[in-house]
């Protein structure tokens, strides 16, 4: 070969770059594989659901295949009260988080409770399951893990959807898909600084807050308010529904897009949405032409403004 | 370009996939900047087309990032490695049917991925947005063929040396590889959480570190000793950049994510190796601007030229900003604002897209054998770029610096977006400016290969004088 000469480049080539992996990729693996999953971490990852970008059961970002959130204030087996609590529902054929699929990711500790208490290896997609986070000791410490009510209580997915309703289910998990696939996050970050930042808006992200969570979505171009807590300083639909449909209708100088196509073709009552209309009359509106601005239609249950808005009130 | 796709091997002429390469690259210049001009409008104007998800910000900002990436500036480097690799080796690209093929499957599989990426088929990862699969077409039919011609031009060369340039091209088109292979694990195996964060940015450092940067500078060793016809002031130096390349810049990943929880131990390390950038970007400055003694003329003169120097310079205010930027103590300031997206356009619309506008602009006159058809249009163009560049890059970094100390002094961030309302404007106009330019290069390289003066057996072309 013609690199006779190179023979001691080649090597420390070799060498260099081996080394730089063995620094940048290796050993923080180390590091990053030991992190046990915070009860914030178990949440999200249990609502977002298997994987957020592009997978087989959505190539093209539509938010199927994605669990929901049910908010229960009721036994769905029995019927009898109970203090509320959040079950994350997977329906029959729906992706199991990661954490579930490779319980190793959640750390130790949380791994060993939610197979040994919490059965979540019986948990099996064919049929479909319900999650929900219990707490336990462990080595003398308290940690959350997660708890497949299906085994435990033998909560079936549609007596959850049915004994909470759709006013108590979220659809967080396809509320991230339009997150990603509408590039929110090019703008709002998801990470609030160790410096300054967490005065604002709030706490950063501790190590093990998304242990099953993908993609993490950060964001690096910060243009807008980050948004990781944002449903801790703002929980009003109505808000989140005007400021997606025109945010000048609440903020006059936002420069967010109008993400008014999400609606669809109909609102809450199957009425088809005349946005011609809507916005020959928010121009009068906004040139002073007009004292009121048009109403923003509501949403209709499975659209796609219902499922970001319901992912964006989940950021507490 | 179809008929010499099953023509034999012997029958394609010398350099046609560099020509390929050339032109396609200019084409993605025009459309990426289009899309960034467009992109920018909807910033300063956010009612500026309404009402369609294809034409809203989020799904339009990726797809002008990688039209820039994946085909001016990757394509660009292609062309040149095409032309420039088999000069400096005495010899002919190994096999110009892969090269014809590699732009074709390149040019093919681009359209592709950026169209599904346009509906929304995203990985959600900034710099690495394309879904697993069309990562695996990139590395098989796009980075793998130009890697391999590469490799085979440089083994069979019928020099005794290896000059510092093929150094380069032959190491980063294996280090991309790499780079593509590992940095898309989360995609592939499902990683989630830190590994799929840290993995995003360490992707997103090293395409720049180990691809962008590398082959950039690579090509300056060429074109400054080629046109000046000095001699590179030190071939030593230049071996000093490589390696310090190979071994500083593979490393800082982290310093991406100051902010995130990962390990610290991490995160100062990747700090202290971001600072070592210097070393790098002073052996690669100061060999340059050393080539130049005696020959500074051809700065004014000359276009290309002049578009390599402008692009050397430019990397001083690129490594200052980023060895320092990423260090903790100035990194909580500017983190995240529009100084970042300064100095991104200042990486790739700056210095690395004037030192490729060179070898574009040299390798389509020295191939087609014939004469830049307008030098005034030329000298436009040049303008155009760099008043577009200063005006997007001051007003970046002004905006940027609002940003911070809004960040830092808590101040209602509906403030900072009105007070970063004047430089979104300037922003626009300053990227307009570069599409403009870029629309009147394409014209311009066009009318060279079909009316440029033809040059003669022997003779360079910046020796002839400019018709026009």
């Amino acid at each position: 070969m013609a690199f006779r000469e190179y023979k001691i480049g080649a090597r420390l080539f070799g060498l260099a770059l081996g080394g730089s992996m063995m620094i940048t990729l290796y050993m923080p693996a180390l590091d990053i594989v030991s992190v046990a999953s915070t009860e914030l971490g178990l949440r999200k990852g249990l609502s977002y659901g298997r994987v957020g970008g592009f997978s087989y059961e959505d190539p093209f970002l539509q938010g199927w295949g994605k669990p929901q959130t049910v908010l229960l204030k009721k036994d769905p087996k029995t019927g009898r009260k109970i203090e509320p609590i959040y079950a994350y529902v997977y329906k029959a054929d729906v992706p199991f988080t990661s954490s579930i699929r490779h319980p190793r990711i959640l750390g130790t500790g949380v791994k060993d409770l939610s197979l040994s208490k919490g059965r979540i290896g019986e948990a099996n997609e064919d049929n479909g399951a319900v999650f929900i986070v219990a707490e336990g000791r462990f080595d003398g410490k308290t940690v959350s893990y997660i708890e497949n009510a299906t085994a435990t209580k033998s909560w079936s997915p549609e007596a959850v959807l049915n004994t909470g309703g759709d006013v108590n289910t979220t659809y967080v998990g396809s509320g991230k898909i339009m997150f990603v696939r509408e590039g929110c996050w090019w703008c709002h970050t998801l990470l609030p600084e160790q410096t300054q930042d967490w005065q604002v808006f709030g706490v950063p992200p501790r190590l093990g807050d998304f242990n099953s969570e993908s993609p993490t979505a950060f964001g690096s171009d910060r243009k807008a308010p980050d948004l990781l807590h944002v449903g801790s300083r703002n929980s009003s639909k109505e808000w989140m529904m005007m400021h997606f449909f025109n945010p000048r209708l609440v903020q006059p100088h936002s420069i967010m897009p109008r993400y008014d196509y999400l609606w669809g073709e109909v609102d809450i009552d199957g009425k088809t949405i005349d946005y011609d209309k809507w916005r020959t009359e928010y121009t009068a509106y906004a040139r002073g032409e007009s004292v009121y601005a048009p109403d923003v239609p509501v949403p209709a249950r499975d659209s796609e403004a219902r499922y970001l808005i319901d992912f964006v009130l989940s950021l507490k | 370009m179809l008929k010499y796709l099953f023509a034999k091997n012997e029958d394609i002429p010398p350099g046609t996939a560099a020509v390929y390469f050339g032109m396609s690259s200019i084409l993605w210049f025009v459309i990426g900047t289009g899309l960034g001009s467009f992109n920018a409008a909807k910033l300063a104007f956010p009612d500026f087309v309404m009402g369609s998800e294809l034409f809203s910000f989020g799904h339009m900002r990726q797809v002008h990032v990688m039209a820039v990436i994946f085909g001016w500036i990757s394509m660009a480097f292609a062309m040149a490695m095409m032309y420039i690799t088999p000069a400096l080796g005495n010899t002919r690209l190994w096999s110009e049917k892969l090269g014809v093929w590699n732009c074709f499957l390149w040019n093919f599989g681009l359209s592709l991925a950026l169209t599904l990426l346009w509906a929304g088929m995203s990985s959600g990862r900034e710099y690495s947005d394309f879904p697993f699969f069309i990562d695996i077409y990139i590395l098989a039919f796009v980075v793998f063929p130009l890697g391999l011609n590469v490799w085979m031009t440089v083994l069979k060369r019928r020099t005794q040396g290896i000059y510092t340039t093929n150094w380069f091209f032959a190491g980063a088109c294996f280090m991309l590889w790499i780079v593509l292979l590992v940095g898309n694990l989360p995609e592939y195996f499902q990683l989630t959480g830190l590994s799929e964060a840290y993995l995003t940015w360490w992707f997103a450092h090293n395409v720049l570190g180990l691809w962008i940067t590398p082959v950039a500078a690579a090509i300056a060793y060429y074109t400054i000793p080629k046109i000046t016809g000095n001699p590179l002031y030190s071939h030593r130096i230049g071996h000093l950049h490589f390696w310090s390349v190979v071994v500083f810049y593979s490393t800082p990943a982290a310093h991406h994510l100051m902010s995130s929880p990962l390990p610290e131990w991490l995160k100062s390390f990747a700090s202290v190796e971001g600072v070592l950038i210097l070393v790098p970007a002073i052996a690669f400055v100061s060999n340059l601007l050393l080539t130049m003694t005696g020959k500074w003329h051809f700065f004014v003169d000359n276009v290309e030229t002049k578009f390599t120097i402008t692009g050397v310079l430019m990397a001083i205010p690129l490594n200052m900003q980023g060895g320092f930027q990423q260090t903790r103590a100035i990194n909580w300031y500017i983190h995240g604002t529009g100084w970042i997206v300064a100095h991104a356009h200042l990486a790739l619309l700056g210095f690395s897209t004037f030192l490729e506008g060179a070898a574009v602009y040299y390798g389509l006159q020295t191939i087609l054998r014939r004469k830049l058809y307008s030098l005034a249009l030329a000298n436009f163009h040049f303008w155009f770029l760099l008043i577009g560049f200063c005006i997007y890059w001051i007003s970046m970094t002004i905006a940027g610096l609002i940003q911070g100390a809004g960040k830092i002094y808590e101040v209602p961030y509906i403030d900072v977006v009105i007070a970063e309302h004047p430089y979104m404007i300037a922003r626009w106009v300053g990227g307009t400016m570069v599409f403009t330019g870029n629309c009147v290069w394409l014209y311009n390289m066009w009318m060279t290969a079909r009316e440029g003066t033809k040059i003669p057996e022997g003779r360079l072309p910046h020796e002839l004088a400019y018709e026009r």
